[in-house]
């Protein structure tokens, strides 16, 4: 059976369309989730796509992150449900709780757009597992808000607990503690970065490599053999 | 109806470059003297009924869930006499 992968798309999101598109282009079933609908419709796992969405009004994802939707996805990823957060999914992701930290104004007060070069430090996760353990892989960066922050303990244990999933190569884009592009919860299925896996999956547009792809068959291969 | 103000700021340790951007900003246009600037948010809140310790309780509730991040903010909740 095809796997049912979900994207959700908040009032201001951007990159649902591209995360669907993804996911069909891995190779399984995409379906559109809408933020006022608790109902996740039987999919298997769900990425939490970019954009601003709510406008980031308050703080980004502060808002959507009580949306009906997010009930049931934070009980479903607390039970073990793989949830990939990319960019503005990320910063819902820890304004949710479910992943540590927060996300801040770039340090040099940028707009970041560009191809970002990063290390995959955990080939582990739900999302990763069809990466080498240090791999480098090259995929879009583009956001405001995206200096990672979490107090030296929670840093610390991070490091301790091979939870550091991505770092920036060549060059900290935005100030973010330790170079840290993502990370993923102790159990491995909840996973966010800021870069952008879900425009680079084809090599005709963006970049014209598919660095990004991996994220997608990982978390396919992840479920089939669930 | 009374006003409750929330003030939310970064906490100390965390770097804040719109504050240091604003504070760089100042000599330039002939404001000396401003060591450092923290820049913050402040929510006025036009309270239903009475502001008793109950109401107050709800409030720093939402506050501490909602109007800040209490990983990187701290808030403080004051009644505004009129």
């Amino acid at each position: 059976m095809t796997s049912r992968i979900g994207v959700v798309t908040f009032p201001g999101t951007l990159d649902d369309q591209d995360a669907l598109r993804a996911v069909r282009v891995a190779g399984a079933e995409p379906v559109p989730l809408w933020h006022r609908d608790k109902d996740l419709h039987q999919v298997d796992a769900v990425v939490l796509a970019g954009g601003f969405s709510y406008g980031d009004y308050l703080r980004a994802g502060a808002i959507s992150r009580f949306s009906p939707v997010m009930e049931t996805l934070i009980e479903q990823a607390r039970a073990g449900m793989p949830v990939l957060g990319i960019c503005n999914g990320f910063q819902i992701l820890t304004e949710a709780h479910l992943l540590p930290g927060a996300m801040l104004r770039n340090n040099h007060l940028h707009f970041v757009c560009r191809d970002q070069k990063l290390r995959v430090e955990n080939a582990r996760t739900a999302w990763t597992s069809d990466y080498a353990p240090g791999q480098e892989i090259s995929v879009p960066l583009k956001n405001m808000d995206g200096r990672y922050t979490a107090d030296e303990r929670t840093l610390d244990e991070l490091e301790a607990e091979g939870r550091v999933a991505f770092r920036y190569l060549d060059g900290n884009p935005n100030g973010s503690l330790r170079d840290i592009a993502g990370i993923t919860n102790a159990a491995g299925n909840v996973v966010g970065l800021m870069p952008h896996p879900e425009h680079a999956v084809e090599p005709l547009i963006g970049t014209g490599r598919t660095d990004g792809l991996g994220f997608f068959t990982s978390i396919i291969k992840k479920l089939v053999n669930a | 109806m009374a006003r409750v103000v929330v003030d939310v700021m970064l906490k100390p340790e965390i770097l804040d470059p719109q504050g240091q951007a604003v504070q760089r900003a100042l000599p330039r246009l002939g404001f000396d003297g401003i060591a450092d600037v923290r820049q913050g948010k402040r929510f006025e809140l036009e309270v239903e009924g009475p502001v008793d310790d109950a109401a107050l309780a709800r409030i720093h509730e939402m506050a501490e869930t909602f109007l800040a991040n209490t990983v990187i903010e701290d808030f403080v909740v004051k009644v505004e006499e009129k």
